[in-house]
């Protein structure tokens, strides 16, 4: 009953989706206020249905339905209450259900928090969100509709996939489709600046916010999937270029370079137009990483096992919401007024540069994700495009990224003085060579490139520092003055510095597991003992073991490191009971230096041993506590009571005829 | 600078990075991108020795042989052909005979192709869909337990 109660309520959403698409769109065509006022109640109604929806499969999950098609088929009773909650996300159907929940979040938050917006500007844009929510809510209805009953219900559920059953995966998801669903309002607030024709200062006031929102959630988003893999796959890796993981780098990567843009456009009144495509680009990216994880052209370790009709369906609403937003963005562009001009040498030639490379970056990663489709589309070549292809392209764009990067902060607007700024640097790269030859020192063999690439990583979190030094004036005012600039200092300042040391840390991470990583792959029996990276493990044999929906062999290690004993590691096969499928869970110790990562193979039939690999990844803890920084970043600059602040300009809050008045 | 100029160096910049990546990229596509081949892809004579390439196909029944320390070899059919295969490390947990595998390696003098990699599965029926295309592709008629879970779901 409740899931009928859902289904309707889903039923409903979409019958309001409609109407918040066109009736405050005609409201702002035709200048009646009280069609445009229409737009705030129907976005948050729409909210409420989609979330009764989402909790009625959520409760058809947890007490077991499986009379309901989806549970049936992913979820099971003897699963844990978490992973049966976060099973309604773990399929594409109520995965599907949780995306359009979250673009709808988005459109209510506006409605809700928006009240400083233009009444029209307002209006345009929750028509806009409505628009998707609707084109995606026709789809489930029609392709993948979650509440679909089975007529002969099964006595117990298919199950989720063991490896899913995780609690960084769990939660994955929902901070990932906060992310990339929510650009969407960026892409809304492009195109309702498109259709009034004007766009100021004032509207990338008002968009910063939620697309460092958005961006906050998409960055932790990735980062727990790039843990989870590195800790569940066995692999020791945690990044693989997977198509799935960079349909969702790429919009990171052109949403970075959104918030950069809109900062400029905030600041300086210029790069308007660039900023309006950037965000159409940017949510086009999102839809499109949609579509290539559900449609299954694509082979992955990830991919949502899906028929091509619904690939198709999405590629449709696609081509509809990138090729419309771009057709009006051809047709609408010439009508916003151009800003002004910098000095090629400014902050805001820093950002240009910033966007520059993050989008060309992304391009990239686009051709290497595409190219094997599109290969096997023309010639019928099955290829595959893996690391080599990414480590030749995208690592040179973002080095010159990367040495930028301290600079701008440091640079005035309009025109700077490049000499000038790096004198401000030179602790900075003093620092750095002092990283490099340590690195040099500390290691016998790797990669040439690294030391230089581990410089260049401290040198951006040395640099993120001295800037807010500089702004406090450490070192030149007395203590007093220090403490009091540091207490004045705007918090989106410090988000800034956080979020660029957030940066390095990352760079460091990457580059001290990428190019020091250590591999050990033997046999070994009961009472052997291996040297990896200084620590000494000894194998104490394999014992079985009972869990709740599995059974498992485990492996004992006694880790010593100089002699004292560090941690017992215990690397494992399981096998799941439903559905039966056998995974490794890996033995880790982490610690600052690194982690020690150990997995168990298969056993070796005559002699009683058992293969086993071991790895050694030097600082690999800090590419996801950089990525967390970054986010804990996003926060700080959020709660600037300044980025909070929507319009105070003097003409916004009237309901001026769109063309009547010039922006500003 | 003029306004003209400031210009012409913002755009001139863009344009430089763009073009040293797409040159990159061209690079990196020729270089880098690793064909997908089958067993009878091989008999064909279609793979160069020495290239860099992913064998695709079912592990054949009774072919797995361990050998000392982590070394093993197994064989690759695609039902018509069967190519002899050796790896040297973990293999996957869902590595099996009969089931389907795709591993990235070379071929040497012998024609026996040497894996460096064997890649993993995420699903206890699952077939990569290169393999099932490409024995589709051949001909081969694949059974239930082969079926890519793709295809439909329930």
């Amino acid at each position: 009953m409740i899931v009928e109660f859902g289904h309707f309520a889903l039923v409903l959403a979409v019958v309001v989706a409609l109407f918040q698409t066109v009736v405050p769109l005609i409201g702002t065509l035709s200048r009646e206020r009280r069609l445009m006022e229409t737009a705030r109640p129907a976005a948050i109604l729409q909210l409420l249905l989609l979330l009764t929806a989402f909790l009625a499969l959520m409760q058809a999950y947890v007490m077991s339905d499986f009379s309901v098609a989806n549970v049936a088929a992913n979820s099971h009773s003897t699963k844990p209450l978490i992973y049966r909650i976060s099973g309604v996300w773990g399929n594409h159907e109520g995965s599907m259900l949780l995306w359009v929940l979250i673009l709808a979040s988005f459109g209510a938050a506006v409605a809700i928090f928006g009240n400083n917006l233009p009444l029209s500007l307002r209006a345009n844009v929750l028509s806009v969100q409505a628009s998707i929510a609707l084109a995606f809510g026709i789809f489930m209805l029609a392709t993948s509709n979650p509440f679909l009953r089975l007529e002969n219900p099964p006595i117990d559920g298919r199950g989720l996939n063991p490896i899913l059953q995780d609690p960084a995966l769990a939660f994955h998801p929902p901070f990932l489709y906060a992310g990339y669903v929510g650009f969407s309002i960026a892409f809304s607030f492009a195109i309702a600046a498109l259709i009034e024709g004007r766009i100021d200062a004032a509207w990338a006031r008002w968009v910063r916010p939620w697309t460092l929102a958005a961006w906050m959630c998409l960055t932790l988003g990735i980062a727990m999937g790039s843990w989870w893999a590195y800790y569940e796959l066995g692999w020791g890796g945690w990044w693989f270029w997977d198509p799935v993981e960079n349909a969702s780098f790429m919009p990171w990567l052109a949403g970075t370079a959104l918030l950069h843009s809109a900062l400029v456009m905030e600041k300086r009144e210029t790069l308007k137009v660039w900023t309006i495509l950037l965000a159409i680009l940017t949510f086009s990216l999102s839809l499109m990483g949609t579509f290539l994880v559900r449609s299954g052209v694509l082979t992955s370790v990830h991919a949502f096992a899906v028929d091509p009709e619904r690939g198709v369906a999405i590629l449709a609403i696609m081509t509809i919401f990138v090729g419309g937003g771009l057709a009006l963005f051809a047709l609408r562009a010439g009508e916003l007024r151009q800003g002004g001009l910098f000095a090629p040498i400014s902050r805001e030639g820093a950002l240009v540069l910033n966007n520059v490379l993050l989008t060309t970056a992304a391009a990239t990663v686009f051709v290497g994700t595409l190219y094997p489709l599109l290969l096997e589309g023309l010639t019928g070549d099955k290829i595959s495009v893996g690391a080599p292809f990414f480590n030749m392209t995208f690592i040179p764009l973002m080095v010159p990224l990367l040495i930028a990067l301290p600079f701008g902060p440091f640079m005035p607007w309009k025109r700077g003085d490049l000499i000038g700024v790096s004198q401000r640097l030179i602790a900075t790269a003093v620092l750095a060579l002092v990283a490099m030859v340590a690195t040099m020192a500390m290691t016998e063999r790797g990669p040439w490139l690294a030391p230089i690439m581990m410089a260049v990583g401290v040198y951006v979190m040395a640099g993120a520092l001295q800037e807010l030094a500089y702004r406090a004036k450490i070192g030149s005012a007395g203590r007093e003055e220090v403490l009091r600039r540091l207490w004045n200092l705007p918090r989106s300042v410090y988000g800034t510095t956080l979020a660029h040391f957030g940066v390095g840390m990352m760079v460091v991470g990457i580059v001290a597991t990428s190019a020091y990583q250590t591999e050990r792959v033997l046999v070994m029996k009961p009472g052997d003992s291996v040297d990896v990276a200084g620590f000494t493990l000894v194998f104490n044999g394999v014992a079985p073991n009972k869990g709740p929906n599995y059974s498992e062999q485990v492996a004992a290690f006694d880790v010593t490191r100089g002699g004292q004993p560090v941690i017992t590691l215990h690397p494992s096969k399981r096998i799941y009971d439903s559905p039966p499928q056998p995974t490794s869970e890996a033995g880790i110790h982490a610690s600052w230096r690194g982690d020690l990562y150990t997995v168990l193979g298969d056993a070796q039939e005559e002699d009683g041993g058992y293969a086993f690999r071991f790895y050694f990844n030097p600082l690999v803890r800090f590419i996801w506590l950089g990525a967390l920084v970054m986010f804990i970043a996003g926060g700080v600059s959020l709660s600037d009571r300044r980025l909070r602040v929507g319009a105070p300009n003097r003409k916004s809050r009237s309901n001026a005829p769109a063309g009547a008045v010039a922006a500003e | 600078m003029t306004r003209k100029q400031k210009r012409g160096v913002l755009i001139g910049t863009a344009v430089a990075i763009l073009a040293s990546a797409a040159i990159m990229v061209a690079f990196a596509l020729r270089d880098t991108i690793v064909f997908f081949q089958t067993p009878s892809d091989i008999a064909e004579g279609k793979v160069k020795s020495g290239e860099r390439f992913r064998l695709g196909g079912l592990v054949a029944d009774g072919s797995v042989e361990r050998g000392q320390g982590t070394k093993v070899k197994f064989a690759v059919t695609d039902t018509l052909q069967t190519v002899p295969v050796s790896y040297e490390g973990i293999l996957p947990d869902l590595f099996r005979e009969g089931q389907g595998v795709v591993a990235e390696g070379r071929l040497d003098a012998n024609g026996q192709f040497v894996a460096d990699t064997v890649l993993a599965k995420h699903d206890e029926n699952y077939m990569p869909p290169e393999v099932a295309a490409a024995l589709k592709e051949k001909g081969v008629k694949l059974g239930e337990g082969a079926k890519h879970p793709g295809a439909k779901t329930n």
